[in-house]
């Protein structure tokens, strides 16, 4: 095991280029994912702004 | 001259939104699993290089991401061709959505690259190697077209303009890829992409692919999840976007 | 060609009556080529071996500098969207409006730098080819920095971003340019990078202004 960790001296070369690419493809899901779901927050937000909005005026006739 | 059914619903964001969706999840298995598969492939059961060492296993992700991050380009321009020519802003959705994967892509490939030169070109960087310079190219090309965007208030504007940039610039891309003919470089000549037997070894041949389709389906995984969330962003105030989120499903 | 003609005599009337503003590019590639040597304090060898480098990237800056001088005037005026609609075809305005901007700017560059080409040592020699290679490479920066000016032309203030955009796309030039005065200065064959640099030109004349077009006329929706 500590062989294969040690990659025949080149461990620091290619474990970080792995891990460089490893982090970059889940800071992409993550980050994706965040954007998805601001986005539906927001629209959840307006409905509920224009759903409260209607009934203060329905309220008020 | 009718146009199938198809060709229309591609024009409305909701069906894409939800083709988008159903299609995800697939994508995503199979591009990981791809890339696991792949990887530990590479890592434990291929042979090292007997020149390299193990630094050869750098061999199944640095080339991958170099090539995804041009294909990123490649849809990139495309849509924005498609988006500027026939005015369709889901197409310039999906402009939008490649820039960001493929510029992410593009820096791994950079840095993979560096990393790799260090044990075995002797430099963790050369100016003059004219793969490495066009692939920075790319990098800026990627951030250009999102600097160009940002500086437009107008989203319609900043589709447009950008798009522009975008086809521009996709020149590079196979001045890139012909550039290890081209000049006398570091970089070794193709071994996949021509047109002959490939002249990598079968045990190094099949993790190498995998990782290569592996990233190939996980970037457009990534780029349907983009799609979605810039669809959001672009359809906020329509009635389809607020039935779809009080119904309480995603 | 008659209207190629009349937007290439108004452009130039237009540059040579503001001639000071002319001056302020050159003057700017005077001054970035004289503070390198100031800064570094090399010796006359080293400053030969660096000299073709900052030459041509002084160069390549000065000519952003010229960009707003493009259309931006014309787009404040109204006389762009006049152009636009014009019946001349626009890439043949665009190519006129490019020609007047090199006339004006390229040129008078290609004149200056073999001059502060001697003040850094390179020999006699090699001053036919930097030449050559400058008036290979200018009609693509020119080309390059009317891209840039059209695709911001709306922006009110697009300065930060053209440069990450066009400065990037210039670095082929700027790889072949070097590398042809440098072949130049070694006594070698340099008509590689020559020919390079006029593929450029060929590709960025014919294909430029088709781009420029389209992005002047979204830019003025």
């Amino acid at each position: 095991m500590s062989e294969f960790l040690y990659m025949g001296g080149y461990a620091p070369y290619v474990w970080s280029a792995y891990g460089i690419t490893l982090a970059a493809l889940v800071l992409n899901v993550w980050w994706i994912r965040r954007l998805h779901r601001r986005g539906l927050e927001q629209a959840r937000n307006s409905v509920e702004q224009v759903d409260s909005a209607r009934q203060a005026t329905v309220r008020q006739v | 001259m009718k146009l199938p059914r198809w060709f229309h619903l591609l024009g409305s964001s909701p069906y894409v939104y939800r083709l988008a969706g159903r299609l995800s999840p697939w994508l995503g298995a199979v591009g990981c699993g791809l890339i696991a598969v792949g990887v530990f492939w590479g890592l434990v059961i291929a042979p090292p290089d007997y020149l390299q060492g193990d630094a050869s296993r750098i061999i199944y992700i640095h080339p991958q991401t170099a090539y995804v991050g041009m294909q990123a380009y490649v849809v990139l321009a495309i849509a924005a061709a498609i988006g500027f020519i026939w005015r369709l802003k889901l197409a310039h959705a999906v402009a939008v959505s490649a820039a960001p994967i493929g510029a992410s892509f593009t820096l791994c490939a950079l840095v993979t690259g560096s990393i790799w030169g260090a044990p075995t070109w002797g430099t963790f960087w050369e100016w003059t190697d004219p793969r490495i310079m066009f692939e920075l190219l790319l990098l800026f090309l990627f951030l250009g077209y999102m600097a160009l965007r940002a500086a437009f208030e107008d989203r319609d504007k900043a589709d447009r303009v950008s798009a522009i940039l975008g086809v521009v610039g996709v020149v590079n891309v196979p001045i890139i890829h012909y550039s290890v003919l081209w000049w006398n470089t570091l970089h070794q000549g193709p071994t996949i992409m021509k047109f002959d037997e490939p002249s990598m070894t079968t045990d190094m041949l099949i993790p190498f692919l995998l990782t290569m389709f592996g990233f190939m389906v996980f970037f457009y995984w990534l780029l349907l999840k983009r799609l979605r969330a810039e669809i959001v962003d672009r359809e906020q105030g329509t009635r389809w976007l607020r039935e779809l989120v009080t119904e309480g499903s995603q | 060609m008659n209207s190629f003609l009349i937007v290439l005599k108004r452009d130039l009337k237009l540059a040579f009556r503001r001639w000071s503003e002319l001056a302020n590019p050159l003057l700017f590639f005077m001054i970035v080529t004289a503070l390198f040597p100031l800064a570094l304090s090399p010796t006359a060898d080293e400053l030969r071996t660096i000299g073709t480098g900052i030459l041509w990237i002084a160069a390549l800056l000065s000519s952003l500098l010229s960009l707003d001088s493009l259309f931006r005037a014309d787009a404040d005026d109204g006389s762009l969207e006049q152009l636009i609609l014009s019946p001349a075809p626009l890439g043949i305005v665009v190519l006129a409006k490019v020609t007047a901007h090199w006339i004006a700017s390229g040129v008078p560059l290609v004149g200056l730098v073999p001059v502060v080409a001697l003040s850094f040592y390179l020999p006699v020699d090699a001053l036919t080819v930097l030449v050559a290679a400058l008036v290979l490479a200018t009609p693509t920066i020119s080309i390059l920095v009317a891209l840039g000016a059209a695709l911001t032309v709306s922006l009110k203030s697009g300065g930060s971003v053209i440069g990450l955009l066009i400065l990037p796309l210039c670095s082929p030039l700027l790889i072949f340019g070097t590398r042809a005065t440098d072949l130049a200065v070694h006594g070698e064959a340099t008509a590689g990078p020559l020919y390079l640099l006029a593929s450029l030109a060929v590709l960025a004349v014919s294909l430029g202004p088709v781009a420029i077009g389209a992005a002047l006329k979204v830019g003025m929706e």
